[in-house]
């Protein structure tokens, strides 16, 4: 039985969920092989190990380097695929995450083989890989099959629910590939947004404001809405990235994030094509917006047809009252 | 600086898609097609580089069929200097068998600089690129949102989720382009009148072997036809219950 790598994305020295979501990706394809996870880090990322057992990693090859605490896509890629080798995997799973999308292709290339990207599953067929990826912004879904050998696979983070299968990890040391402090593309610095606030891919809810609402201070109203249902992130349109009113990695949609919350509530929002390509697959989608032929409202399960700033005010205390009863 | 664009001619997205009777791509009847958005925002970058550091020149390069050449004609006409077609029947899903074609062509070229859109919005595979620095054995830098070149270093940064990081690099280099750069320009008339006579060279493309391959295409299931459950904010409790009850997301 052939095993499979996961590839265990930390940042600021914290493991982020699509770890957990990578291992339990790799578990599903494993059948009766183990899953081995690989956490690369600065010297301590070894504390966060055992965590990854929670989704059923059978051992944890822990790399700490001093060189890891920022991304470093150069000694990272080298790493990964010389364990990939030495392992003898029979696939590496990697999220699809802005790191893991940085690395996954220079991974696939050291290994001289294609790769299955950004999928939203995943399965063995046999000895081949089959998957599923949305292209063409997420209107057509491509079923790809991979016949490589080791196979690369990134996962589309959310796309795989992260599955308790507990278990306690062997530990193991692995050494990095070559000198990682000398690689020649250096991240020189991090400058996190606003850190209270939660990660658009990781928020089971994202709260999305539009030009509708008028000014940037105006954002008040979607941050205190993001607040009152406690788990949401707060998203933004192109108009709104573009007038500055919002960091350019807050967009969703075609040229920014793609997204899949259970809830997405857009506000001021009009429903443009490329905004919807990011946002289309929202399990629950809510709108409100003041012109009732807005195109959003051909997507929304519920809209509202309103002036934002009545209708979210209302919403925020309904939503806060909701929770204090639960 | 010497500078080559890859860019890779798409779909316009802006329509409703259906299946073609192979099933294993989409219909192209009645499609158009136009570089694709990021490869916009990496050629206009390249020209923005130039301009900025006193002169070069610009090479775009497109693999597919005949009809790409119209693609970089258009590169052409928003002031590329000259183009590349390397030229094959279908453009195969692999990114790491065009990779190979691209990398081919652009070894042994001498360029400064080669840029890549973040991804292309069709296969949408954010991969050609860096897989392209691989095969060259050149530094490479994805999803750039700022890109500034001076002096035989770049320094780029890159969105991440919820932060952004900054990078710093030495040239030759491949970058790839995310949205925030630039915004492509429109080709002016003496643009478009100059691109006919800009060179054009046709090349056959030097595919790799493929192991990644599309089986089906399907849509995803259509979401229920939109609903608007009334009007002003009277209708808050309405939604509310609705979002316990019905959607369960409260
Ligand atoms: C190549 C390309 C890529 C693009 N990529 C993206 C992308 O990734 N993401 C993206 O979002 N866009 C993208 N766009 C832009 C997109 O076409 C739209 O321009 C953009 O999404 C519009 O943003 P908006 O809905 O905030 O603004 P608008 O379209 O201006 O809509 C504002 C809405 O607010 C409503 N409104 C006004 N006042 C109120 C009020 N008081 N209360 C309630 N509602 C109110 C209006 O009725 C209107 O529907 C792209 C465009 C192109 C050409
Ligand atoms: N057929 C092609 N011809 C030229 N460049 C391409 C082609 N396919 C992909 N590219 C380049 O590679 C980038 C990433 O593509 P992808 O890996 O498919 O997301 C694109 O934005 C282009 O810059």
């Amino acid at each position: 039985m052939a095993n499979i790598l996961a590839v265990a994305e930390s940042r600021g020295g914290e493991l982020r969920k699509v770890a957990c979501e990578a291992v339990t990706a790799a578990r599903a394809i494993a059948g009766g092989g183990e899953v081995h996870a690989l956490l690369l880090g600065a010297p301590g990322i070894a504390g966060k190990a055992a965590q990854l057992g929670e989704f059923g990693a059978d051992a944890v090859i822990v790399t700490e380097h001093a060189a890891f605490a920022l991304h470093n896509p150069e000694a990272a890629s080298a790493t990964i695929a010389e364990r990939v080798k030495s392992g003898g995997y029979r696939a590496v799973v990697l999220p699809a995450s802005a790191h893991g999308k940085d690395l996954a292709p220079r991974v696939a290339a050291k290994l001289g083989v294609g790769i299955a990207a950004d999928v939203t599953s995943m399965r063995m067929d046999g000895d081949v890989l089959v998957a599923a990826h949305p292209v063409n912004t997420g209107k057509v879904i491509a079923n790809i099959r991979s016949t490589a050998n080791p196979a690369v696979v990134s996962v589309r983070p959310g796309a795989i629910t992260p599955v308790a299968a507990p278990r306690a990890p062997r530990i193991e040391a692995g050494a990095a590939a070559g000198d990682p402090s000398a690689a020649r593309v250096r991240c020189t610095g991090v400058t996190t947004g606003n850190t209270a606030r939660l990660d658009l891919g990781e928020a089971p809810i994202i709260v999305t404001g539009g030009r509708g609402l008028k000014a940037a201070e105006h954002f008040r109203l979607v941050e205190d809405l993001a607040a009152a249902f406690g788990n949401a992130a707060v998203g933004a349109t192109r108009a709104v990235t573009d007038d500055g009113w919002r960091p350019h990695s807050d967009q969703i949609g075609q040229t920014g994030r793609l997204v899949s919350p259970d809830l997405y509530v857009a506000v001021g929002v009009s429903g443009a094509i490329q905004h919807l390509a990011g946002m289309r697959t929202s399990k629950t989608i809510v709108a409100i917006n003041k012109d009732k032929e807005a195109p959003i409202f051909k997507v929304a399960d519920y809209g509202i047809v309103g002036d934002a700033f009545e209708v979210v005010p209302r919403l925020t205390e309904a939503v806060k009252a909701a929770r204090a009863a639960r | 600086m010497k500078i080559a664009v890859c860019i890779k001619r798409v779909p316009d997205m802006d329509v409703r898609f259906k299946i073609a009777a192979s099933g294993t791509a989409v219909d192209e009847a009645g499609l158009k097609y136009d570089m694709s958005d990021f490869d916009g925002y990496a050629a206009e970058a390249a020209l923005q580089v130039n301009e900025k550091g006193g002169g070069g020149e610009v090479t775009a390069l497109c693999l597919g069929p005949d009809a790409v050449q119209e693609t970089l004609r258009k590169a052409l006409s928003m002031g590329i200097d000259k183009a590349v077609h390397l030229k094959c029947d279908a453009v195969p899903f692999d990114g790491w068998a065009i990779a190979q074609a691209l990398a081919a062509q652009l070894g042994g070229g001498g360029y400064d600089l080669i840029l890549f859109g973040r991804m292309s919005i069709d296969s949408s595979n954010q991969s050609v690129g860096p897989m392209v620095a691989e095969l060259l054995g050149l530094p490479c830098v994805t999803a750039a949102s700022r890109l500034d070149v001076s002096g035989g270093t770049g320094k780029a940064q890159r969105e991440l989720e919820g932060a952004s990081e900054t990078v710093e690099f030495p040239l030759p280099a491949v970058v790839s382009i995310d949205e925030g750069v630039a915004r492509p320009r429109y080709p002016s008339l003496k643009g478009i009148m100059a691109a006919k006579k800009k060179p054009l060279e046709v090349k056959p493309a030097q595919l790799g072997a493929v192991t990644v391959t599309v089986t089906t295409m399907e849509l995803p299931p259509e979401r229920n036809a939109g609903r608007i459950i009334g009007e002003g904010p009277d209708m808050v409790p309405e939604l509310v219950r609705l979002l316990q009850t019905e959607a369960k997301v409260l």
